[in-house]
């Protein structure tokens, strides 16, 4: 690695291990669970979609786009950002997405 | 350089859902679209701000800050991060800035070298997200639904490019120049945010390693410690915790050129509504743009002589005249241009206008140095990019 020297830190990391002299540092949140998404019904896409970004990306898309919408975003999510989800699963998410936001 | 794999990222990730940093919200912003209420959240280094999405962190500036000055606040300014795992602490010693691929001497500089031996410069530009306005368009699209305020203008102060790039020594053959900063996807089978641009765009004097805005460090959340400017040129392009410059002899294929921020490639970068380009090429320059920001749109006023202010700006040609309608478009005025701090700047514009009492839809359009000017109806593209029609704010005179 061409930066092998720079030191990188997540948030929970740099609060755990605290910071260096010459280091610069802050701490960010990772998002709660919006309220349209909490309950047992919505847990497929908490589960799935948080690992890689909070959940306000998906609350805060336009409304009424219906299933195709959700359908490409989550092939999106698979094929260009790696979100590695089996068929199965990613009906599931495309399922309560398409039902819960159109 | 400790990376941080997808197991520790989950784990993290997962438990913080429950316990993690809670996001202090400051109240409520409305954008006038659907779905278009949003937090006031505080993240380091800003002030309130209008939260879009917590991780990775995406922050808008509330409309009324481009009406305080021509320089946006750092702690005002917009943040657009692409990728989730960005670099939150830095040790400021051990930092090297990496300039290699296809030139004659590889560099390893740190911040100090980089401030004291390479010539420094500044220079006031407008970074926008090339998304900004995305939530106004119709047919909606997906993406992140920004209001207007996914921009600022800002003095950046850094080392130009092309200083770099003359002391690694360009070999025969050089092509184009990528740039990658320290965040990183969430998986390591992700493409990386990589962007590129010309050997000649690179070399231009504008093109900037800034490591200070408006005279103070780069916020972390803009860049810290070092990034990328390209005035005249959409955000995609301003490579944030800039860390590898890389020339190459060749075209740079990568996701986030080939694939990712394209425009239709006709000279409107747009398509009918609803439909699909046919042909794409990169994002690039900005177009024309201008805001009324001493009103918001609805705003109540007395009759009589009401001050207008706002901002115009392009891609770096230079505004040349802002004009007015009163009157829903079918009369225009001419409004006196402020200062010129650069081309690449917000222009401030003032008229005094006489208004008498009822609803007035007031329209603002820009025309820069090149004729170029702004649309009636606003333009589409699938992705929400460029938005850039003339804006209306209605007026309540009483």
């Amino acid at each position: 690695m061409t930066i092998a020297k720079i030191a990188l830190a997540l948030a929970g990391l740099l609060a755990a291990g605290g910071a260096a002299a010459q280091s610069a540092g802050i701490t960010l949140p990772s998002g709660a669970v919006p309220p349209e998404l909490s309950g047992q019904d919505n847990a497929v896409v908490v589960a799935n979609c948080s690992a890689c970004h909070s959940l306000d990306y998906i609350v805060t898309q336009p409304r009424g786009k219906g299933e195709q919408f959700w359908r490409d975003s989550v092939t999106k999510m698979i094929t260009v950002y790696g979100a590695p989800l089996s068929p199965e699963t990613a009906q599931q998410v495309v399922t309560v997405l398409a039902s819960k936001f159109g | 350089m400790t990376v941080i794999g997808r197991r520790h990222f989950l784990a993290g990730a997962g438990a913080s859902l429950l316990a993690g940093p809670v996001l202090a919200k400051e109240g409520t912003y409305s954008h006038p679209f659907a779905n278009g209420a949003r937090p006031l959240v505080t993240m380091p280094g800003k002030r309130p701000l209008i939260g879009l999405t917590t991780r990775p962190p995406q922050l808008e500036t509330p409309f009324a800050v481009f009406n305080e000055g021509l320089l946006t606040p750092n702690d005002a300014f917009f943040v657009r991060s692409s990728q989730p795992l960005l670099p939150t602490s830095l040790d400021t010693q051990a930092f090297r800035l990496a300039v290699g691929g296809h030139v004659e001497r590889p560099l390893q500089i740190s911040l100090a070298e980089l401030k004291s031996g390479f010539p420094v410069t500044e220079i006031v530009a407008v970074n926008q997200c090339s998304g900004n306005s995305r939530g106004f368009f119709e047919p909606r699209v997906s993406g992140g639904q920004w209001g207007n305020g996914a921009m600022g203008n800002a003095r950046w102060t850094g080392v130009p490019l092309r200083a770099l790039l003359d002391r690694a020594g360009l070999l025969a053959g050089a092509r184009e120049v990528t740039f990658s900063g320290l965040d990183r996807p969430a998986m390591t089978q992700i493409p990386q945010v990589i962007k590129a641009l010309d050997i000649d765009h690179a070399r231009q004097d504008e093109v900037l390693v800034a490591y200070a805005m408006n005279g103070e460090d780069l916020p972390f959340l803009n860049g810290y410690p070092l990034r990328l400017v390209v005035p005249g040129y959409y955000g995609t392009y301003w490579t944030k915790h800039l860390a590898e410059i890389t020339v190459l002899d060749a075209a740079y294929d990568g996701y986030w050129m080939k694939t990712a921020y394209r425009i239709p490639d006709n000279a409107c970068a747009c398509v009918e509504p609803g439909m699909r380009p046919q042909t794409t090429r990169p994002i690039g320059t900005m177009n024309v743009r201008s805001f009324l920001t001493s009103h918001s749109n609805g705003a109540q006023v007395r009759a009589g002589l009401v001050e207008l202010r706002g901002i115009a700006f392009d891609g770096g040609n230079g505004i040349a005249q802002v004009l007015v309608s009163p009157d829903g478009g079918n009369t225009w005025l001419g409004t006196r241009l402020g200062e010129d701090i650069g081309r690449f700047s917000f222009r401030e514009w003032r008229l005094g206008l006489e208004l008498g009492r009822g609803s007035h839809s007031l329209l603002v359009r820009a025309v820069n140095r090149e004729g170029a000017t702004q649309p009636f109806t606003p333009q589409w593209q699938p992705s929400g990019y460029m938005r850039n029609v003339v804006e209306t704010v209605r007026l309540e005179v009483a």
